[in-house]
């Protein structure tokens, strides 16, 4: 298969409405050329709904979707040359492997003989050569997988449509098939949008995460970037664990009750603040002291002895519940027991103003 | 009879104690199949009155029915009408089942409800109504007046079988078909029909049933050269109980046992585990 | 920014509304076809019937369903017989759909055989076996004499007797599918747990497995019920002229007296309390159940 120029998408404006339910509310959304973007966010958000705007199967109230240089928006499904991938695979189950992957190419006029390389081809790279001959329900919930993948490529589509193609698989299987997937992404170059609603697997995969709730664009950014800066309380939760607590920030300092903090970043605001706490971000300090990490007296309510570790649940002064991980080593801390929890000044993030909970 | 003292439900009752029950089923089944089958040997009689165990066997019956012009003429009539009256609902229900299915409109409720109307109406006054319909039209006596109030009375049976088939099956796999580059109807009839086709051949033999067992209607608006079997043994049935019609319900009961399990057979290619 | 999205709404807007109307006209000509021969039809009759002789707006014939008491008969006869025909239904076929409902799979696959063989045969073949079986000199008269059971044959057909055996057998699949169907979807986990609290098997089955049963043999009593409230070939062909149920009289109008409006109104009667029943049952159980019941 040969790398061809991939196509930008690019949407304007997109708003879809059911009565007086707004599922898009006017979306702008710039997809890189060859770049790998994923649409995140919980299930009713949008996403599923703006991913099948973007194939044709369901019509926006208004908007512009660009394919390049090609308005689509009005494009029949068929003519819009994109691969689709379904949560549920959708092959074919009344053809075999073979017949399922050379469908898009009989469609297309392709020859027998150079169907018949593309088909093979197209399986090996997705590592399943030689199961042409296969019927679909002699096939492991995996390789479907990559038959439906397969199905999706073999035509040389310039843009890959995704929709939570690895939520049916197993743990372990979706975290290989994660990076089997980027990997392919990165030898074939398509555009691809990619839909899921698991912020693991958009951190692990994508160039750039979307992530919509209501039918917005929350934040658009580098998966470091939404994971350590969120844009508001809404991504900061839907991503990771986090715990807030005010903090009232004067000319001088930053205090959170009685304890006065040493901030990574200055805000631009006096005032107070939320700030943003990742709870793997604390440590349990035992005695030693360093300039550049803040101390937070807490009380212990409990200790779970985990097998790898042992999660100390906690409260801080203001009364916010915080769990810590402790080595399993160590001998766990009894409830009652005043402790002290050290965050590193570089992992202090405020949230910006404004941006609030959609 | 060792079984007689093991449980039978979770409630540890023996089957010994509820024997009672078994024998009362066994009872009801041979009250449901025995009046059927005891008239296939009733027709081989060599007898004019009907008698069980047949004192001599003979094909007298059969011969005085294939041999005879109006019982000849109204079988062809009742195949014919059965036949058109097959293609012609099956064509129009699936469409209507898939349009309704796919288009998900407002209406579409209201639409399904007129399409199964004809299972309400008491057949009667359908019968009765559409005499009255015909006789302005001139269709009275006509094969195209049988096999459209046959297509009407079958519609719902292949609107009903279709759309449960279209209610399980997997509508991403049209769309899947469509983002490849197949137009809808392409999708259709290479990517969706195969997988409902059994639900569809269902729907086909159960309209082809419902017209060549029709009674009512076809008493009303079918006659002369155009009068179908049914219609025929019914007014044999009412005057005398001739043998002949033993010979013609056992040839009809072999044929729906034909039909049926061609009708099993495709089901079973079809059940494809997904 | 929203300047730019406007334009083409109304666009969109239109293929819309092109799409929807293509898929919709697929179901055009089913819908043609049931207007034309059934709702067409019966609206007619329906006018016919409130049209006396000279053609005029009138009661006439409802008012003739008052007065004549042949009328109010064939009433009350078509519900007596739909009601005995549902209730022995019901005897019949509830004990038979439960011991079905707690055999193996295979095994009560293979018993269905005996329910959906007579389903599927022609109503005029069947009526015509027990025409066979019940009249004087018939199978059972002939062998009860033999065997010394009775002496003269009885009367078993032309009359209601005959007429009510008919409607049974015809009847009894449409009772013991639904109720079969849901029994088998009754969770055996409840009768453990009625036995676990204390339960007799017997007043397990009262307590427990009857009223988890009851929508089903609901579901399945009223299509019966309705489906005998119109019929008209067994009570013509077994009752011998002596049974006269609605659908009769209203064949008898039409082909002796050409009487439409006496023929239409008594259909419009029969048609609305079908509807009514119908209507008062859906409050009870869904009728969807009942129609996929009824279908396979």
């Amino acid at each position: 298969m040969t790398r061809q120029a991939a196509l930008p998408i690019s949407v304007r404006q997109l708003t879809k409405r059911y009565g007086s339910l707004t599922v898009l509310d006017a979306i702008d959304l710039d997809v890189r050329s060859g770049e790998f973007l994923t649409l995140l966010g919980p299930s009713g958000s949008g996403k599923t709904t703006l991913l099948m705007m973007l194939a044709g199967f369901v019509r926006p109230d208004c908007g512009i979707i660009r394919f390049g240089d090609a308005d689509v928006v009005r494009l029949e499904p068929h003519k819009r040359d994109v691969g689709m991938v379904f949560q549920n695979y959708a092959l074919f189950p009344h053809m075999d492997v073979a017949a399922n992957i050379a469908f898009p190419l009989k469609l297309r006029g392709v020859g027998k003989a150079e169907t018949a390389e593309r088909v093979e081809q197209a399986l090996e790279l997705v590592k399943l050569g030689g199961y042409g001959a296969r019927r679909v329900d002699q096939l492991s919930g995996g390789q479907r997988q990559r038959i439906a993948l397969a199905r999706a490529i073999v035509f040389e589509p310039r843009i890959l449509l995704m929709d939570e193609p690895l939520s049916a698989l197993d743990k372990q299987l979706r975290e290989h098939m994660q990076i089997e997937l980027r990997q392919l992404h990165e030898r074939l170059g398509m555009t691809t949008v990619y839909v899921t609603h698991d912020q693991r697997e958009a951190l692990t995969m994508s160039d750039r995460i979307a992530v919509i709730d209501h039918g917005r664009i929350q934040q658009l950014d580098a998966p470091h970037v939404i994971y350590d800066r969120p844009a508001g309380r809404f991504v900061a939760e839907f991503i990771g664990e986090s715990t807030f607590v005010t903090v009232d920030v004067t000319e001088d300092d930053c205090r959170f009750g009685d304890v006065s903090l040493i901030l990574g970043e200055t805000p631009a605001r006096l005032g107070q603040h939320e700030l943003m706490i990742r709870p793997e971000r604390l440590s349990i300090l035992d005695g030693k002291q360093s300039p550049d990490i803040n101390v937070l007296p807490a009380t212990v309510r409990a200790s779970i002895y985990q097998g790898d570790s042992i999660l100390v649940q906690t409260l801080l002064a203001d009364g916010t519940a915080v769990s810590v991980r402790a080595s399993a080593s160590v001998k766990p801390p009894a409830a009652g027991e005043p402790i002290r929890l050290g965050l590193r000044a570089a992992d202090t993030y405020l949230l910006p103003d404004g941006a609030g909970r959609a | 009879m060792n079984w007689l003292r093991q449980p039978a439900t979770p409630t540890q009752i023996t089957h010994g104690k509820r024997l009672w029950l078994y024998v009362i089923s066994g009872l009801v089944m041979l009250f449901l199949i025995l009046p059927t089958l005891i008239v296939i040997p009733m027709s081989f009689s060599e007898s004019q009155y009907l008698e069980f165990p047949p004192r001599e066997w003979s094909l007298r019956w059969y011969k005085n029915y294939f041999g005879s012009t109006s019982w000849m003429l109204a079988t062809a009539t009742s195949f014919k009408a059965g036949f058109l009256t097959m293609i012609l609902s099956t064509l129009v229900g699936t469409m209507a089942a898939y349009g309704l299915h796919t288009a998900r409109m407002r209406f579409s409720g209201l639409v399904f409800s007129i399409l199964l109307t004809p299972i309400v109406v008491p057949i009667i006054l359908v019968g009765i109504g559409v005499f009255y319909v015909y006789v302005k039209l001139g269709l009275v006596n006509t094969m195209a007046g049988i096999v459209l109030a046959h297509s009407m009375l079958a519609i719902p049976l292949v609107v009903m079988v279709v759309s449960s088939a279209l209610k399980s099956y997997d509508m991403n796999q049209e769309r899947v078909a469509r983002s490849l580059g197949a137009s809808r109807t392409y999708a259709f009839f290479f990517v969706t029909l195969p997988q409902i086709r059994f639900s569809v051949i269902s729907g086909a033999v159960l309209s082809f049933l419902t017209s060549f067992d029709e009674v009512i209607v076809s008493l009303f608006i079918s006659g002369g050269e155009n009068s179908t079997l049914t219609r025929n043994m019914f007014a044999a049935l009412r005057d005398q109980i001739d043998p002949t019609i033993a010979a013609i319900s056992t040839l009809v009961v072999v044929l729906t046992s034909i039909l049926l399990a061609i009708s099993q057979i495709f089901g079973k290619n079809s059940a494809l585990p997904d | 920014m929203t300047v730019i999205a406007a334009p083409n709404a109304e666009g969109l807007r239109r293929d819309a509304a092109v799409e929807r109307l293509q898929l919709f006209a697929l179901g055009g000509p089913a819908v043609l076809l049931v207007i034309v021969t059934m709702i067409v039809p019966v609206g007619w009759l329906f006018w016919l019937s409130f049209l006396n002789d000279a053609g005029e707006f009138s009661l006439e014939h409802y008012r003739r369903m008052l007065v004549q008491p042949s009328y109010g008969r064939a009433f009350s006869l078509t519900f007596e017989v739909s009601f005995l025909t549902t209730a022995i239904c019901i005897v019949l076929g509830y004990p038979l759909a439960y011991v079905l409902s707690q055999l193996p799979r295979r095994a009560a696959n293979i018993c269905m055989i005996a329910v959906m063989l007579p389903f599927w045969t022609s109503l005029l073949v069947r009526t015509y076996a027990w025409l066979v079986l019940l009249h004087r000199q018939g199978v059972i008269n002939t062998w009860g004499i033999k065997l010394g059971l009775w002496e003269a044959p009885l009367p078993l057909v032309h009359n209601l007797n005959g007429t009510l055996i008919g409607m049974v057998h015809i009847m009894l699949p449409f009772l013991i599918l639904p109720v079969y169907s849901s029994m088998r979807a009754i969770d055996r986990d409840y009768l453990k747990a009625a036995a676990n609290l204390g339960a007799s098997p017997t007043r397990a089955f009262w307590l427990v497995f009857l009223p988890l049963s009851l929508p089903g043999l609901l579901a399945g009593s009223l299509i019966v019920f309705i489906l005998c409230l119109g019929f008209y070939v067994t009570p013509a062909v077994l009752g011998g002229g002596k049974v006269t149920m609605v659908a009769n009289r209203i064949a008898t109008d039409i082909e002796l007296f050409f009487n439409w409006g006496a023929a239409s109104s008594l259909g419009v009667v029969l048609f609305v309390l079908t509807g009514l029943i119908l209507y008062a049952a859906s409050r009870l159980v869904r009728l969807d159940r009942l129609l996929g019941g009824g279908s396979h």
